[in-house]
């Protein structure tokens, strides 16, 4: 389905050598971070709109596929904001010869753009299909988001074409060079920095969480009318859940298309990213953005685990079976736990 | 006219019945008989089904979709529990067909299928029991959870499936081609063939499209008679409250386990109806897009209704088709390039590689394909039928249907 560009390169130790030799270990804590960060953006992102809105958002990876669009658009094919400086200025010229390689300053500002442009449609989405919606059974949302998603995945396919789209790697594709053991590792820039961003996203949801609309979402999600009562602009505060998961999922998609050492680019099967973090979001709980985090983290555990000691395990179960690892996770999860680590349990009354 | 319009049940039996009123008695046996004269072209409406026996091919897909569909309807319809997996069980059900009644090539050898080459009244059943068995294992997992995060648990299966199907080559094929589906033959009688009968050929197709009536039908029965018992009453007392359901005694475990069992084997019959139709149908097919069609034929029909997967199915089918031929008729608009209709028309289609266009009819052009527009159409009539019309096709027909009955005092 998707390249498994998580997984290192085949090794021809054994079982137990690999899990003592220290350059396999360091590959999979580089993997599993930067796999962890790319999983908990997503599923942070369908929390959010889970939380305040109580809808479940299956466009999610539509929106994050049409995200890194958006970026490859603005910063690859456009070369915005390069081409607005007159020549000879400090910005007018790229990194290097390469149009793969902008600076890293051009590289984030085409990204801001393209999660202000995903994150205006999150709130046309929700302005256009969901609000009409409101106070209509979860299922028919639910499935509302699904048609939202055939719809938006039909049209990216068709502006992606066969050929990836390639999001340009701000570093270029600079690696450190780090000894482990007897072996050197490759360390790309952006692995790092993904994490870093991955860190900061969620520092600022936790700040967001505890400002005045971070409240106030809060309230909204605990019980709309009572918070309507209390003079909280439920209808802004659901626009906002929309926009805040538009502008995440860009971001995700974006990280998706270019992590190292792949930088795969934005693909046809990019939608179904989202699809695989929803497992995280199920071990975590449905409406926790602390558990979004850890099920992202568990999830990009296990199936890094598996696809770094495990490998031998596709003789018997087929190539690729870490893209539905995060579904078995998530079938044992909830099995034993129905509502996922963080997630309020239903009460049910009679 | 006495008495037309106050036509009240006076007894259970008479409300219960299968077709409870004239109307209905009438309109399905005209159904039936249009039907049963198709593929005979007496009838001059519907002569260009015979002129045209492709359509027949089309009609027997809706067939296949509408078994699926009346599975799914069974279990979101009325027993209320959200799949997102159909697809899943289509498939299962599909290669159970094919490696029950497919032949074996090269049986025993590491690249060739696994076949038993079995009758279809052996291969047609178990298409209905291997996907009603894992839908019981299954539905433990399923029934501790509920609303959307069974929707996650039945989506995960959608995944799952297509790595098993991808990856089980001797039971699926290649994930390139796929595996041939075995000819439909009932003692030496083949389904595909053109046969004659009363002194008229009637075509392979036609012949195709008749037995899946007949099983079209059978599923029906069977979907009617399972909402009307006391299997369909436990059920639909647990979709509307489980709580109050179970105090009154129904056991909800045993009846939710029923309900995957159950449309699992309705998807396992579609799935392996459907597949017959493509021949070699690859691991792809069973995706989730084709999920979310199933999901679209019960909410565009009506769930929990018999007619609305019906209607579903036959909108999901029909509708291809229309916007092909709409695009085709507009393509052809355009390159007569004549009046205002013809610019209009060279706006919406493309028809060239330089010609600009919204949906483009050739390879390469500018646009979105006719392939893409209509799964865009998809998306948004789920869409719209949700927020505009939640009872779906079959909502209309009610709205119609109580504006003549007391027209014309329509307030």
């Amino acid at each position: 389905m998707s390249p498994t560009v998580f997984v290192l390169a085949q090794s021809t130790l054994g079982f137990w050598e690999k899990l003592t030799d220290p350059f396999v270990g360091a590959g999979f804590l580089v993997n599993f971070l930067v796999l962890g960060s790319l999983y908990s953006l997503l599923a942070v992102g369908f929390v959010i709109v889970f939380k305040a809105t109580q809808v479940l958002n299956f466009a999610h990876g539509a929106v994050a596929a049409l995200g890194a669009y958006f970026t490859w658009s603005v910063v690859i094919k456009w070369e915005i904001p390069v081409r607005w400086f007159p020549e000879g200025s400090a910005f007018s010229t790229k990194n290097t010869e390469s149009i793969l390689q902008p600076y890293l300053l051009t590289w984030v500002v085409g990204l801001i753009l393209a999660v202000a442009v995903a994150a205006l449609l999150g709130l046309v989405l929700e302005r256009l299909f969901v609000e009409p919606m409101v106070g209509e059974p979860l299922f028919s949302v639910a499935i509302i988001t699904l048609g939202m998603d055939i719809f938006l995945r039909t049209m990216y396919n068709d502006v992606i074409g066969v050929r990836s789209k390639p999001m340009g790697d701000p570093f270029g594709f600079n690696s450190w060079k780090l000894p482990v053991g007897d072996q050197t590792m490759l360390l790309f820039w952006a692995q790092p920095f993904i994490i870093v961003v991955g860190i900061i996203v969620a520092i600022l949801l936790v700040w967001f969480f505890r400002s005045k609309y971070g409240v106030a979402m809060r309230a909204t999600a605990f019980d709309q009318e009572a918070a309507m009562a209390q003079g909280i602009p439920v209808s802004r505060i659901f626009a906002l859940a929309w926009i805040i998961g538009g502008g995440l999922a860009a971001l995700a998609g974006t990280f998706f298309a270019m992590s190292p050492p792949g930088f795969t680019g934005a693909h046809l099967f990019l939608p179904f990213i989202a699809f695989r973090a929803l497992p995280a979001v199920v071990v975590g709980g449905l409406d926790s953005v602390p558990g979004a985090v850890v099920g992202g983290m568990i999830v990009a555990f296990i199936e890094i685990f598996l696809g770094t000691y495990f490998g031998f395990l596709s003789d018997w179960v087929g190539n690729g079976f870490g893209e539905i690892i995060p579904y078995v996770v998530m079938f044992v999860f909830l099995l034993v736990k129905p509502y996922g680590l963080f997630g309020t349990e239903e009460i049910r009354r009679v | 006219m006495k008495g037309f319009r106050s036509r009240f049940y006076t007894s259970y039996e008479s409300e219960s019945a299968i077709l409870p009123t004239r109307t209905q008695k009438v309109t399905v046996a005209v159904l039936v008989v249009l039907v049963l004269l198709a593929p005979f072209g007496v009838i001059p409406g519907m002569r260009f089904l015979v002129e045209e026996p492709s359509w027949f091919r089309i009609l027997a897909r809706m067939f296949a979709f509408g078994v699926a569909g009346l599975g799914l309807n069974l279990l979101t319809g009325v027993a209320g529990q959200v799949s997102l997996g159909h697809s899943f069980f289509m498939g299962v059900g599909a290669y159970t067909a094919m490696v029950v009644g497919g032949e074996g090539v090269g049986f025993g050898t590491e690249t060739g299928f696994i076949g038993y080459g079995l009758p279809i009244w052996v291969w047609l059943p178990a298409a209905a029991l291997v996907p009603a068995i894992l839908g019981a294992i299954i539905a433990p997992a399923a029934v501790r959870v509920r609303g959307l995060y069974l929707a996650f648990v039945t989506l995960g299966l959608v995944f799952i499936g297509q790595h098993a199907f991808r990856n089980m080559r001797r039971i699926a094929g290649d994930s390139e081609g796929g595996r041939g589906f075995q000819a439909l033959e009932l003692g030496g009688f083949s389904f595909t063939r053109s046969t004659d009968v009363l002194g008229q050929t009637v075509h392979g197709n036609a012949v195709l499209f008749l037995f899946f009536f007949v099983l079209f039908v059978i599923a029906v029965l069977f979907h009617k008679n399972f909402v009307r018992t006391r299997t369909g009453r436990a059920w639909q007392s647990i979709r509307d409250r489980d709580i109050a359901a179970e105090v009154m005694g129904i056991p909800e475990t045993r009846y939710k386990t029923l309900a995957f069992a159950v449309s699992s084997a309705y998807a396992g019959v579609g799935g392996a109806m459907l597949a017959s139709l493509a021949g070699n149908p690859g691991p792809a097919t069973w995706d989730l897009n084709l999920a979310v069609v199933m999901i679209a034929i019960v909410l565009i029909g009506g769930a929990g209704t018999t007619a609305g997967p019906i209607l579903g199915a036959l909108f999901v089918v029909i509708l291809p088709e229309l916007v092909e031929g709409a695009t085709g008729w507009l393509a052809n608009l355009a390159k007569s390039g004549e009046g205002m209709g013809a610019t209009l028309a060279d706006f919406v289609v493309a028809t060239g590689p330089a010609d600009f266009g919204l949906i483009s009819v050739i390879q390469g052009g500018s646009g979105i394909s006719v392939f893409d527009f209509n799964n865009i159409i998809y998306g948004l009539l789920i869409i719209l039928f949700l927020i505009f019309e939640p009872l779906g096709l079959f909502g209309i027909w009610i709205n119609i249907r109580n504006y003549w009955k007391g027209w014309p005092f329509t307030y």
